[in-house]
């Protein structure tokens, strides 16, 4: 599949924004947040600009953004409305949620930010659902898809609340669920590599044109001598050779690296630990990046038999 | 709404049969189909660069070829494909917006364009490559199964086909209801063992193909006497003789 930027910036801003916002709510209502006005407003602010950010990129890839609204209609059905129904009502309590910690009015925050919580969550489920529930694209149509992108958002999230408590001197309970939830996602992404380069795709040329009784089918013409919509957004490949550095480079920089330095910053204390949490969110959010450029560019569609392009082709 | 309608007992389920038998690839049917479609339902069917290198637009039907097999048992495929309007699309139900819907009194899956976001979730969840992006208009367009030939009072009853079956020379292409079987679609699909594509992933299409027929296998016995025809024979004695033990 042919990774579009926007897709790209949309799920992995929006998963960490809400990640935050997510461990912001259920932390801080459990008391092992600083409560002051200066980081309530700072958290959830930046949670709520990261998830604006994402769904207004989002909205790049559509063409027609002006009609973007009408996405909201069909939730019975469509996980791509479902996400976005979940988004819009998520706004409610996370916007009073960030009045409200300004306000340091405990009694709205609280349970405002336990909803917030509880919103951020199945708005990232939706997303991941949106993609685990295509059956033309065996990599993305995989049970581990939808809670990886829950947990890499909670893991983004939790990276960044430990990089700003970390500036209130209270980085150590974010740090280690960061840390915790880093190495549970690299294990869930190795698991996950490990089972799409095993699995076979379930469609074939010969299943596709049902060709098989004759024999082994291969391309004589192609259908057109230009390129055209189909092969441009789904018959994407990447090279083998850059799968594997880009994946190494995911698993590392998003995963391995940012838990050590958290367990550093645990370790730690004081500013030292805030700078680390600083990087460590820095490197999150780029190997997240790599993590889902190559989420779509090893994906593999059954659009791509017709024209011949097998996977690893 | 991108719900499926519910799918009722004898219900209509219009579709194409498609011989790979007789299809030539001569092409005819996406031209034709291009050409009504780009000022018909769903018009216009955009193409950029018309005239020069790097020449890409949107077509609603796409004629590919195949080699299957190897050697004598080998055939040549000529495969045209579009839209297989099926009975559970994934392409309707992951619409957000309703745009992308199946028509519950002939099973007939189209696009309301007025109301289409772009998203192109649509191109991703069907597994025939259906749908392609219109660009200039920022939607999504796929065949239509010429809704606006086939029930269209101002044509000749003989010519309420969709335009790819009107025009096809090598009568390769048939249109009907699949969903009557005394149709003549689907007496034909049950004569010749039609069949629908990929039915791994459950999507239940509606159009079928007839698959080529095989040349019969090479006779297995030991091989008959290259002998002379017996017009062949000149001498007359020796043509009795051929005669009685030919017998």
């Amino acid at each position: 599949m042919n990774p579009a930027p926007s897709i790209i910036f949309f799920t992995v801003a929006s998963g960490a924004g809400y990640g935050l916002l997510f461990w912001m709510g259920l932390l801080r209502a459990l008391g092992h947040l600083p409560r002051t006005a200066g980081f309530g407003a700072l958290a959830v602010g930046l949670a709520l600009v990261l998830v604006m950010l994402g769904l207004l990129s989002s909205t790049a890839h559509l063409g027609r953004p002006e009609r973007a609204w009408r996405a909201l209609s069909q939730w019975r059905s469509s996980w791509l409305s479902r996400e976005g129904v979940a988004a819009v009502v998520t706004f409610a309590p996370a916007g009073l949620f960030f009045l409200a910690v300004i306000a340091q009015a405990e009694w709205v925050a609280v349970p405002a930010g336990l909803l917030a919580a509880a919103g951020a969550a199945v708005t990232v489920w939706c997303t991941g659902m949106i993609y685990a529930s295509l059956p033309t694209i065996r990599q993305w149509h995989h049970p581990l898809v939808a809670p990886g992108y829950l947990l890499f958002g909670a893991f983004s999230g939790a990276a960044l609340l430990a990089m700003l408590a970390g500036f209130w001197g209270a980085a150590t309970l974010p740090a280690a669920l960061a840390a915790v939830l880093g190495a549970a996602g690299f294990l869930l992404k190795r698991a996950y590599w490990a089972s799409v380069d095993a699995g076979k795709p379930g469609s074939t040329m010969e299943s596709a044109t049902g060709l098989g009784f004759i024999g082994k089918v291969r391309t004589l013409d192609p259908p057109h001598t230009e390129t055209n919509y189909l092969l441009r957004e789904m018959a994407f490949r990447i090279g083998r050779v850059h799968a594997q550095r880009l994946r190494r480079i995911a698993a590392l920089a998003g995963f391995v690296l940012p838990a050590l330095l958290l367990v550093l910053a645990l370790l730690s204390g004081g500013m030292l630990a805030a700078m680390l949490a600083v990087a460590a969110a820095g490197l999150v959010t780029l190997g997240l990046l790599a993590e889902r450029w190559l989420m779509f560019a090893e994906a593999t569609h059954t659009v791509a038999l017709y024209y011949g392009v097998g996977e690893r082709g | 709404m991108t719900s499926l309608p519910e799918a009722l007992p004898g219900a209509k389920k219009l579709g194409l049969v498609i011989d790979l038998d007789t299809c030539v690839g001569c092409q005819a049917c996406a031209t034709n189909c291009k050409e009504w479609n780009t000022s018909g339902h769903m018009a216009p069917l955009p193409d950029h660069n018309p005239y020069s290198a790097g020449q890409e637009g949107v077509w609603f039907n796409r004629v590919h070829s195949y080699e299957a097999g190897e050697g004598e048992e080998g055939r040549t495929v000529h495969f045209p494909r579009s839209c297989m309007h099926c009975e559970t699309p994934a392409c309707v139900t992951v619409c957000p917006t309703g745009a992308s819907y199946k028509r519950a009194e002939d099973g007939i899956v189209l696009v309301n364009t007025d109301i289409c976001i772009g998203c192109q979730l649509c191109a991703w969840a069907c597994p025939y490559g259906a749908r392609e992006f219109d660009d200039d208009a920022g939607v999504m367009k796929k065949c239509t199964l010429c809704v606006d030939r086939i029930y269209n009072e101002t044509i000749p009853e003989e010519r309420r086909v969709p335009a790819c079956v009107s025009t096809c020379p090598a009568q390769a292409r048939h249109f009907g209801d699949l969903g009557d079987p005394n149709s003549d679609v689907s007496k034909l699909v049950a004569d010749r063992g039609g069949y629908g594509l990929m039915p791994e992933l459950d999507y239940k299409p509606v159009n079928r193909y007839l698959p080529p027929r095989l040349a019969p296998k090479a006779d297995a016995g030991p091989p008959r006497d290259a002998g002379p025809l017996p017009s062949q024979i000149t001498n007359p004695l020796l043509r009795w003789v051929d005669k009685v033990l030919s017998r």
